[in-house]
């Protein structure tokens, strides 16, 4: 979901639906079938579809998880995410192709407990083949100024 | 199908528990399905070791797509028009979460009249770990 140039095919697929509406615990009628909808998170999924995405492992690189040792933290690794937002303007359903963009959004910092906390939005528009909206999406994300350090305690 | 302006009122709330003691494996199985292999959410060394968290934690999507159950069921899934939260908390292994939603206010358009929510998400000592608001076109 990094900034390409091009906007990515993402392939609505029902059996992908199934899973995503099983991870989230929802077994509406509506989420299952060759027809099925997506519930309104599952544009998230296309993720899978992105060559770049930094949160899958892929053979031959670097992976910042645990093996052998612990591993590292990836720059920018101690981000999290603040806020999410979808806006509407048709339901997603399987056997379509949706066209994703993702741009930047706006960025702002704000004085947290610890430190300045740095916030930064990615906005995604998804598209369907005629190239009419079907979801906007934006992601805000916050990134803690400085080293990773201890966490707050659950 | 969804709800006609007729069966919602504006103070109505829906309250849904969206998962009892929450499992790890849970948290991996919404990591296949999204994509979203976070170490943070799957690795419980790195991320004590590595990232200095107590444990691993869920997907704040995770927790915002079960919440999404409490204002599908009740509207529909063809409906949603928005849909946007704020993660207020983490959600750890063990925890139980429950979601409230709330009628806001209900608004003619030209179109169809839609139904504005808030959403609330406490865990099982009543901390808020999601807060947000959708808004829903009903039948005239």
């Amino acid at each position: 979901m990094t900034g390409q140039p091009i906007p990515q095919p993402f392939p609505v697929e029902a059996g992908h639906i199934m899973m995503f509406a099983r991870a989230i615990g929802d077994e509406h009628p509506a989420y299952q079938g060759q027809s099925a909808l997506a519930p309104p998170t599952f544009t998230m999924a296309s993720a899978h579809y992105d060559p770049d995405y930094h949160l899958r492992p892929k053979p031959d690189e670097e992976w910042f998880g645990s093996g052998g040792g612990p591993g590292v933290m990836a720059e920018g690794g101690g981000g999290l995410h603040a806020e999410q937002h979808f806006e509407y303007h048709r339901p997603v359903r399987a056997g379509e192709t949706l066209y994703a963009h993702t741009v930047p959004g706006r960025s702002w910092e704000k004085q947290g407990r610890s430190g300045r906390l740095l916030f930064s939005e990615r906005v995604t528009e998804y598209r369907d083949a005629d190239g009419e909206p079907v979801v906007s999406a934006v992601t805000v994300a916050v990134v803690p100024e400085g080293p990773a350090t201890p966490k707050d305690a659950r | 199908m969804s709800l006609s302006s007729n069966d919602i009122k504006v103070g109505e709330t829906r309250e849904s528990v969206l998962v009892e003691d929450l499992k790890r494996t849970r948290i991996v199985q919404y990591a296949g399905a999204s994509g979203d292999f976070n170490p943070l959410h799957t690795d419980e060394r790195f991320a004590v070791e590595a990232a200095g968290y107590p444990g691993v934690f869920a997907h704040g999507m995770l927790s915002m797509g079960m919440t999404g159950r409490v204002l599908t069921d009740w509207v529909g899934p063809e409906s949603l028009l928005r849909y946007g939260v704020r993660f207020k908390a983490q959600v750890w292994p063990g925890d139980t979460l429950t979601a409230t939603v709330t009628v806001d206010s209900i608004d003619d358009t030209p179109d169809a009249p839609v139904a504005h929510f808030t959403l609330r998400t406490v865990n099982q000592n009543g901390v808020e770990v999601v807060t947000g608001t959708a808004a829903a076109r009903l039948e005239p």
